[in-house]
């Protein structure tokens, strides 16, 4: 919907990329590129492999036994598969936000510190720094900056899930990846999210995952149409919304199926 | 809403009952030990020997029992605890399925082993291989009771501290593994300290084990009631002061009472510990 400069370098390209659970095939043939700094919506029907593309792009989906990727997938134009791959430098690099709020059982403050102290970004001013931004980032800072060492598990729902934003955005990362993160919260936790990710896509790159046809065309500049494991249509949003290309698009988007 | 009332009444009375039969055994504690504070007097439990038969001076002292019970818990708890917990995390967060289907069903044996033929296990295999290893004359000392009763705290520690860390949801574990952590971070940095509550009770009840134990650490401690805190000296427990004395004990002496003052004894100390761990997980946050 904003628009940006098209001319932009992609900062993940995802070439001929296959998935296999097993031997049951989940992604064929995926290739597309997201530009920086930009908010791209995943879309699609039910089990059309929306979560299992997004899992790719931070390589979440090693930790599930015997699945199989085939093709490429480039970030900042490195090959994440390769097999000289750090994955803990991918994952600090690529951050993501699940479906369901997952907030350690921890303080706030703890949780948001998490990443750091993984990655070994302390000294403990520079942490309380990192813990108060990432926490304004997020938009929970006025929320929590009194009861910072209260558990987590003693926010609301909506958040908790900017906490887990928050958490994400402390390592630093480029991109973000959000598995419908709004799916499990009422409306008014949704649209602060939804303002949420307005605010975030000045400074990073934004893949989302979601059910709700409304919330991707006003979240996000591109979208992505997948439909049983294959990518139907990539476009602009504005144009996917009006004017889609394929057949399939169209009736997906006026709620014909799925 | 009659059904309300009766089940209320049910799970009253039934909650009752159990605070009752606590209440009970206290009583009857009290009741059998008490002549023993007027006659000869409760300063006779606070010494240093016990020698409740004799021909000179009977001597009721319950510090060498103190320090037996003391010195086996403490070495059982000290080899068990970490050799349960690594066990634990590696059947629940390491092993592939085809190890955990074999091991688990060993754990649960071991834990179903009656104590008095784990008893044998020590005298055969522990105690002459503790005699051979440290070069001494016998091998019933403190160091073998305490191998053979953390043997027996293992499969309970093992087992319950599993299930804890098995609980922990996956979810948490996602988090943790997106955020860059490797898998040995998340295991030491979220799901051990998610289950820690179940992993102390684990150990309490751990521990609960060890103390309470009689048959197998009569058989393996040596018997010798000396206050010591070395390993390799033979020891005796409280636990096995009774067992070993209740059964010839005229009734009504002042060894009889006495007997049931090391019953009062224990019962405390397991008591402290309770409370101990109650306020371990109320810091933890996580007491219900
Ligand atoms: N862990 C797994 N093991 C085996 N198959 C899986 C696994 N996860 C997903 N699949 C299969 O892969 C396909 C794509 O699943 P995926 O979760 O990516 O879909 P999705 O588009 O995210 O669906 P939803 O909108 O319901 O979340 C489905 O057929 C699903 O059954
Ligand atoms: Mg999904």
């Amino acid at each position: 919907m904003v628009n940006k400069k098209e001319t932009s370098k992609p900062i993940i390209q995802a070439i001929d990329v296959n998935f296999y659970y097993g031997t049951t095939q989940a992604l064929f043939e995926i290739s597309l590129d997201i530009a920086p700094q930009r908010v791209t919506a995943l879309i699609g029907p039910s089990g059309c492999g929306k979560s299992t593309f997004l899992r790719c792009l931070n390589r979440m989906n090693d930790i599930i036994p015997k699945t199989r990727l085939t093709g490429k997938v480039l970030i900042n134009d490195r090959d994440i598969y390769d097999e000289n791959e750090n994955i803990v430098e991918l994952r600090k690099q690529v951050g993501m936000v699940f479906q369901k709020s997952n907030p350690f059982p921890k303080s706030i403050f703890d949780n948001v510190a998490y990443g750091p102290r993984i990655h070994k970004l302390n000294g403990k001013n520079q942490l309380i720094e990192i813990v108060e931004k990432s926490l304004q980032r997020a938009a929970l800072w006025d929320e929590v900056k009194d009861r910072l060492n209260d558990n987590a598990m003693s926010l609301s729902g909506g958040q908790q899930q900017r906490l887990c934003i928050a958490r994400a955005l402390a390592v630093d990362p480029q991109i973000l990846l959000m598995d419908e993160p709004a799916s499990a919260l009422d409306p008014k936790s949704t649209t602060r999210i939804e303002d949420l990710i307005g605010e975030l896509r000045t400074d990073y790159t934004i893949v989302i995952v979601t059910h709700n046809m409304q919330q991707a065309a006003r979240v996000s500049d591109e979208t992505a149409f997948f439909y049983e494991g294959q990518l139907i249509e990539f476009s602009p949003t504005k144009k996917i919304f009006t004017k889609p290309k394929q057949k399939q698009t169209e009736d997906y988007i006026t709620g014909r199926f799925g | 809403m009659r059904m309300d009332k009766f089940m209320r009444l049910l799970l009253i009375s039934t909650a009752s009952i159990s605070i009752l039969i606590v209440a009970l055994i206290f009583l009857f504690l009290g009741k059998e030990a008490f002549p023993f504070a007027l006659e000869p007097g409760l300063g006779k439990l606070f010494d240093s020997r016990w020698v409740p038969v004799s021909f000179q001076e009977e001597r009721y002292g319950i510090y060498p029992l103190v320090a037996g019970s003391s010195l086996v818990t403490l070495l059982a708890m000290l080899i068990s605890i970490p050799l349960s917990i690594i066990g634990a995390i590696y059947i629940s967060e390491v092993a592939q399925s085809i190890e955990r289907e074999i091991l688990k069903p060993f754990i649960e044996i071991l834990a179903s082993i009656p104590s008095v033929v784990l008893g044998f296990f020590g005298l055969v295999v522990l105690a002459p291989l503790v005699k051979n290893i440290f070069g001494l004359s016998s091998g019933l000392n403190a160091l073998t009771a305490a191998l053979l009763l953390a043997l027996m705290a293992l499969p309970t520690i093992i087992t319950i501290s599993e299930d804890a860390l098995a609980s922990v949801p996956q979810s948490f574990k996602q988090a943790s593994l997106a955020l860059g952590a490797s898998e040995l971070q998340t295991i030491f940095k979220v799901t051990v300290p998610a289950a820690l509550p179940g992993i102390i009770a684990a150990i309490m009840l751990g521990i609960g084990r060890v103390i309470g134990e009689t048959m197998a650490v009569l058989m393996v401690s040596g018997n010798s009631a000396i206050i010591s805190f070395y390993p390799l000296d033979s020891i005796r427990t409280m636990t096995a002061t009774i067992a070993a004395e209740m059964g010839e004990v005229p009734f009504g002496s002042h060894h009889y009472q006495a007997l049931f003052w090391i019953g009062i004894v224990l019962l405390f100390a397991t008591f402290v510990l309770n409370i101990l761990s109650r306020l371990v997980l109320k810091k933890y946050g996580m007491a219900q």
